[in-house]
């Protein structure tokens, strides 16, 4: 069962890849970084069968990491929206050339 | 019967995963997501990650899930239709960098695959050995052991990069000026 949920790992991170690239609305482009996180986990989880329990652990981490990374970006999401009232990525280009 | 359950599962992670990128409102993403991550909880359960499975529910679908749906909530974004996907030279990029993406990932693991992953496909040692310590101290003893005596430090470093968050967020959140109040 190892090699097919590593395909499936490898599946989740392509289409939150493809999340990321083609959604303008920050809130879902972040949901989908949360699904290239779990994409990673699988893969961790899965391989931990075969490699020892290391693997839960680092996915502990994960997603602690993942826990920490959602509160701040958040925040910087409503902040931004105080700003500009959307949530477009389109329409924030103040670090843009 | 493992089998079944994990193509189950598969299944609606996949479709779970492509409703968050297709989804029309950003609730009805985040509900497709949460589909995803309970799918994701049941696989665990399938490969004996009991104590992973648990908290990929609490935390996952449950905390971080409800944090989103409340900012969604509190920038009234609900019912936010309109579509937001990029066309045009975008939808180029998007299939040249995921098409590169996933033949690298397929690359990768194909070639893990002929190396039998490093000899550890074959080997069933470290399965008995989480078995083992599964059955000895139980689904959460076999992570906290670890945990709390090879890992300590990271997992002490992880907890100040939780308190460091929390006030992060909530200085970011907060107005500006504060001379407002509330």
């Amino acid at each position: 069962m190892l090699v097919p949920a590593i395909y499936l790992s490898a599946a989740l991170f392509a289409i939150g890849t493809l999340g990321v690239i083609v959604r303008r609305n920050a809130i879902i482009i972040f949901l989908c970084i949360e699904l290239q996180l779990n994409a990673v986990n699988l893969a961790f989880v899965a391989l931990s069968r075969h490699v020892g329990i290391e693997g839960q652990i680092y996915v502990f981490f994960v997603m602690t990491v993942a826990a920490a990374e959602a509160a701040v970006g958040l925040a910087i999401i409503i902040s931004i929206f105080r700003h500009y009232e959307t949530v477009n990525v389109d329409k924030f280009n103040l670090l843009k050339w | 019967m493992t089998d079944t359950l994990f193509v189950l599962f598969a299944v609606v992670s996949v479709g779970g995963a492509v409703g968050v990128v297709t989804g029309r409102s950003p609730v009805a993403s985040l509900l497709f997501m949460v589909a995803t991550l309970a799918s994701l909880a049941g696989i665990y359960v399938l490969f004996e990650a009991h104590f992973l499975a648990a908290i990929q529910v609490l935390i996952y679908a449950g905390a971080i899930m409800v944090l989103f749906l409340f900012v969604i909530m509190l920038l009234n974004l609900g019912h936010d239709y309109r579509a937001d996907l990029k066309f045009g030279s975008w939808s180029l990029l998007s299939v040249v960098v995921v098409g590169l993406t996933a033949s690298v990932l397929v690359q990768g693991i194909t070639g893990s695959e002929a190396d039998d992953f490093g000899g550890h496909l074959a080997d069933p040692a470290a399965a008995a050995a989480i078995d083992l310590a599964v059955a000895e101290k139980g689904a959460v003893g076999a992570i906290a052991d670890p945990l709390f005596t090879d890992y300590v430090v990271a997992f002490e470093v992880i907890g100040l990069l939780l308190l460091v968050a929390i006030v992060a967020a909530v200085v970011l959140a907060k107005p500006r000026g504060g001379s407002e109040g509330a």
